[in-house]
């Protein structure tokens, strides 16, 4: 394919600004990545340990996902780095043929792992699985990465909870920037592996401030928007969503990490983030919650006994062409086909809910847009979330 | 009674046992058939174990007959009441011949609860007790194509007297006729089959006895139940079997219930056995295991099982010997067997070979060894799914070869060839 052979030639990303939405922060991208073009913006699913909880990669594929994340930390302990270089890198491994996105491992060291401890090396913790203690440098994280070929890396960050204020921040914030350095330099496949850097910064916006102006100076080609979304007030999250946005440059793209709830996508997006992962749609489908327009249907409630209508009679998806919410709430007391159902219906419904929003912004209609799902998430106008409704105020988007 | 019109043609009798044929215009509509030798689809609630229907129709040629538990549907009974469209529209099987059984093949069943009015089945909240009337209602909700008749089959166990034996066929045979009765006035039910069973344990006289009478009444087919693996030893059951389908009508087709091994569904087609259920892929899937015997009779002996020269090592073969009368061995269930590979064994861990080299599934296409041990230890989902789809495909496979081995007089060849799996 001659498409293949101009990619070589390039660096591995290349984003075109499709539209711009004139009232919001608004944009609609193409990013094209070694794997394919994605269109955005985009919601990328988690398949933390090379696989999308019980859907095959022909499945998820069918449902229109060019892109979704795989989790460094797992991968990195299990199977091991040397074994998915030797099974062609993560894609080979779980054969998968569009774009793969690697986390630095970090996150999930300091959530999951007790034992950690941050040091200007690295993070050093306990492997949960003998005992041994193992650093995670900015070098090493780098270097799992790498082997798992993933299309776009992400930077080692010091991770700080985002309701942790005080030195720590600053500190985590500086650390996370001569960190970034010791990523860049450690890539050992710039033409083929993206690396993104993180904005850290906590809640504090002259920090995040700082950490802007300082990271925008490298030549990475995206950014991320890091340290939030981890039981932060509201009203503090998406203020600094907007403050990195306005400092983020225009021509690269931007990701805000741990971000997956219908409305928060739809407000981050209106501040002109364009890409999104979460674990909660795949997470919550285990257990037999479906995402609709409305909010959730829990198929295990006994109310959708004897209910006969698909979980969503406008969606297209495999799950709800098929099934009906009733057989379902029986399926999941037989069989784990019912949480495979689900989990289908709520990734087709974050992807869907993301080609509306970047055709309503193709279509300049955008603010428009957000009026009618508002209107269909929320029962009346005072249900909106009132930092939702400030913070789309802020990018001149108002309601009756 | 406008009955069931299905038709069996046989095209061949081996040895005068072993039978190749076609049942022909089964369904309600009569449009599918179904092979035999030929093994129905296992499912929980209709659906295939950890299958949806996409993943599921990654399979080429799935065979037309579909089974589900009375144990499964009893507890819906008021949910598919309300729904009125039958269980096959409820689930959403459009396409498939469904077959209602009393048990689910691969989940124990307590004893000591059926008595001369009632069986019971064991849903997710319970056992669900059932009377004819109970029964037959249920039947006419589920709306299947053919429903296996109530049965009182609790003659494996180790205590079981000739008495006990002899009271089970009786009652079987009461039961059949009140859930006769109850069909042939029933509109609802009208095409629908239903299969006699025949009972006797291990007790010859008891098993002619059973098949006789049920052969005398207008059932469609006959399940052959109390046979099942772990019961009793397959020289005996293939005694026991070869005596009751000397019994039974030509033109009728003969389920064996509880089998599965290949070497037992093998001796077994050569009593004269239709039909399987195949339960033995998801039993096979819930132990991490892929099924992996060889069975291709086209290689010459030296080459042949290719895919099996790797499988053999002392901890995973296991080799089952089934002690007659034992209390149902469910934990040797749990074992992996000689025909399969325990693909959480650390040896798989960097194994870029496909399960079964030459298998044409959509796991063996796609993915590797490796990738399945993977899933496994760190226990993901999909391991259940690629495993169960290429469990599901082998096993069908595995039936086709047995009908090419008995069109083309291979069975010997056959026979020789699964009993090599496992060994050096
Ligand atoms: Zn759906
Ligand atoms: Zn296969």
């Amino acid at each position: 394919m001659s498409f293949k052979k101009t990619l070589n030639a390039v660096p591995p990303l290349c984003l075109r600004i499709v539209a711009d939405c004139p009232v919001t922060k608004a944009r609609a991208c193409d990013l094209t990545l070694p794997h394919c073009t994605v269109s955005t913006p985009v919601f990328m699913p988690v398949g933390t340990q090379g696989t999308l909880k019980g859907i095959t990669v022909d499945q998820l594929e069918g449902l229109g996902c060019q892109i979704c994340l795989g989790n460094t930390y797992h991968l990195g302990m299990r199977p091991g780095p040397e074994l998915i270089e030797k099974a062609k890198g993560l894609h080979g491994f779980m054969n998968w043929k569009r774009n793969l996105l690697t986390d630095s491992g970090g996150f999930q060291m300091v959530s999951l792992v007790e034992l950690s401890e941050v040091t200007e090396e690295g993070v050093k913790f306990k492997s949960p699985y003998d005992g041994k203690e193992i650093l995670l440098s900015p070098e090493k994280s780098i270097s799992i990465q790498n082997s798992l070929g993933s299309d776009i890396m992400m930077q080692l960050d010091d991770v700080v909870s985002s309701t942790v204020r005080g030195p720590r921040v600053e500190e985590a914030m500086h650390r996370s920037i001569r960190w970034l350095d010791r990523c860049i330099a450690a890539n050992k496949h710039p033409e083929k592996q993206n690396l993104f850097a993180i904005i850290q910064g906590g809640l504090d916006a002259e920090l995040r401030k700082a950490c802007l102006d300082e990271m925008t100076k490298r030549d990475v080609p995206g950014f991320a928007i890091g340290g939030l979304s981890g039981g932060e007030e509201k009203d503090d999250f998406w203020r600094m969503v907007t403050l990195s946005t306005d400092h983020l440059p225009r021509e690269k793209p931007r990701y805000l990490m741990g971000v997956g709830y219908a409305v928060d996508l739809v407000v981050c997006v209106a501040l002109g983030c364009d890409m999104f992962d979460c674990v909660f749609p795949t997470r919550t489908a285990r257990f037999g919650s479906a995402l609709v327009p409305w909010g959730s249907l829990q198929v295990k409630q006994k109310q959708y006994a004897k209910d006969f209508r698909p979980i969503d009679p406008d969606c297209h998806c495999p799950t709800c062409k098929r099934h009906s919410r009733a057989y379902l709430h029986a399926l999941f007391k037989s069989d784990t086909a019912a949480m495979h159902h689900v989990t289908i219906h709520n990734i087709a419904y974050q992807l869907t809910l993301m080609r509306s929003v970047r055709q309503s912004i193709v279509e300049g209609r955008f603010p428009e847009f957000i009026r009618t799902f508002m209107k269909r998430m929320f029962s009346s106008r005072d249900q909106y979330p009132s930092w939702a409704v400030e913070a789309l105020a802020s990018v001149n988007v108002t309601f009756e | 009674m406008a009955g069931c019109r299905m038709k069996l043609e046989l095209s061949q009798v081996v040895q005068g046992r072993g039978r190749l044929g076609l049942l022909q215009e089964i369904g309600r509509m009569g449009q599918h058939s179904l092979d035999i030798p030929g093994c129905l689809l296992y499912t929980h609630l209709g659906s295939v174990p950890h299958l949806t229907q996409d993943a599921l129709h990654t399979l080429l040629s799935l065979p037309a007959v579909t089974q589900v538990t009375l144990s499964n549907m009893a507890e819906h009974q008021e949910v598919l009441e309300e729904f009125k469209g039958g269980f096959k529209k409820f689930a959403g099987l459009h396409d498939t011949v469904l077959y209602c059984s009393l048990h689910d093949p691969a989940a124990p069943c307590p004893t000591g609860h059926t008595t001369n009015k009632t069986v019971s089945v064991w849903g997710s909240g319970g056992r669900i007790e059932l009377k004819v009337d109970k029964f037959m209602a249920l039947q006419k909700t589920v709306q299947p194509d053919w429903y296996q008749s109530m049965a009182d089959g609790e003659t494996w166990q180790t205590s079981t007297t000739r008495k006990r034996v002899r009271k089970s066929v009786d009652r079987t045979l009461a039961h059949l006729d009140e859930c006769l009765m109850v069909h042939q006035k029933s509109q609802e039910l009208d095409g629908v089959g239903v299969f006699g069973v025949v009972e006797g344990g291990d007790i010859l006289e008891e098993r002619v006895r059973s098949a006789r009478e049920t052969a005398k009444r207008p059932v469609a087919g006959f399940c052959l139940d109390g046979f099942q693996t772990g019961a009793m030893d397959q020289a005996l059951r293939s005694q026991l079997i070869t005596a009751v389908t000397k019994e039974l009508p030509e033109d009728k087709p003969r389920l064996l219930q509880g089998v599965g091994r290949p070497d037992e569904v093998l001796a077994c087609v050569e009593a004269g056995v239709d039909l399987f259920e195949g339960f033995l892929p998801f039993q096979t899937t819930e132990r991490g295991c892929a099924l992996c015997f060889s069975f291709d009779v086209t290689l010459d002996p030296e080459s042949a099982g290719t895919a099996t020269l790797t499988v053999p090592d002392e901890e995973q073969h296991t080799p089952r010997e089934t002690q007659p009368n034992r209390d149902l061995n469910w934990d040797n269930q749990t074992h992996t067997t000689r025909f399969e590979m325990n693909l959480k064994h650390k040896r798989f861990q960097d194994d870029f070979r496909p399960l079964v080299e030459g298998c044409g599934c959509y796991c063996c296409r796609n993915h590797q060894r490796a990738y399945v041990h993977h899933l496994l230890v760190t226990n993901e989902l999909l391991a259940g799914v690629l495993l169960m789809i290429h469990n599901t495909s082998h096993y069908h496979s595995f039936f086709r070869a047995i009908r090419e081995a008995l069109a083309n007089n291979k069975m010997d060849l056959l026979r020789r060839r699964v009993l090599e799996n496992g060994k050096e």
